[in-house]
């Protein structure tokens, strides 16, 4: 399908909407400490965004906001986080993951613990957002078009 | 063979239902996972949960806190897993260059 074929109202639409949904989504990543969410549902809503544009707008113009390449490296990135920050605490003299060894200055223990929690969850929702759209993409790449 | 398995699957079907009227229920403060000591006399985990995780990370959401902190080995699993998945279809989908 060619871009010249889409329906403009769907291409209107689905733009103004994806901002809010990545926005909402930031909300839900951040916000899991306090009410539902966290890092694997906000990263999934992260991903329908992106992909709602893939559907709408097209693979090429949507590679502005996310590009096909970027899918397993940002994945890996996500996991790095996440184990990173296990790693940080081991190196610091913790266990693995324990975030109260975490280096970050005037904070009490179960602040730290917060705080961890936080790192990870970013990991996770980044982890989740691009493999999702990496498989997306990865499927479209048999059948020669966006 | 067709009435042979619809028949099971229908006695199956009945007994889970049997076996579910036996269920404590939902948010049973007497339920087994809700008190402080299993009918074994082991400690249960979602007591010391409930009663510590928002000292323990200062954050009221105790799913969060189970989840990425006590149980935050098991949240990189989980990760690794859906990573693994998206590395999997890459090597399978993506056409060599």
């Amino acid at each position: 399908m060619t871009s010249s074929s889409r329906n403009p109202i769907l291409i209107t639409a689905s733009r103004l909407l994806a901002p809010f949904i990545q926005l909402f989504a930031l909300y839900v990543i951040f916000h899991g400490h306090f009410g539902p969410g966290g890092g694997f549902q906000g990263g999934a809503m992260l991903a329908a965004s992106i992909l709602m544009l893939r559907l709408s707008v097209g693979a090429e113009r949507s590679e502005l906001k996310f590009r096909k390449s970027w899918g397993t490296p940002v994945g890996a990135l996500g996991a790095l986080i996440f184990a990173g920050t296990g790693l940080l605490t081991l190196l610091l003299g913790g266990r693995f993951l324990e975030y109260h060894f975490l280096p970050l200055p005037d904070l009490s223990r179960a602040e730290l613990h917060s705080a961890g929690i936080l790192l990870i969850e970013v990991g996770v929702s980044l982890a989740v957002m691009a493999v999702l759209v990496a498989i997306y993409d990865d499927i479209m790449e048999g059948t020669g078009g966006d | 063979m067709r009435k042979i398995s619809l028949l099971a699957l229908v006695l199956f079907g009945a007994l889970l239902l049997y076996a579910s009227s036996g269920l404590p229920g939902h948010g049973d403060p007497e339920g087994p996972s809700h008190r402080e000591r299993s009918p074994a006399g082991s400690p249960v985990a979602a007591a010391h949960y409930i009663r510590h995780a928002e000292g323990d990370a200062a954050s009221p959401n105790i799913v969060t806190v189970v989840l990425a902190d006590y149980r935050g080995f098991d949240t990189l699993g989980e990760t690794i897993v859906v990573l693994t998945a998206g590395l999997v279809c890459y090597l399978i989908l993506r056409r060599s260059p």
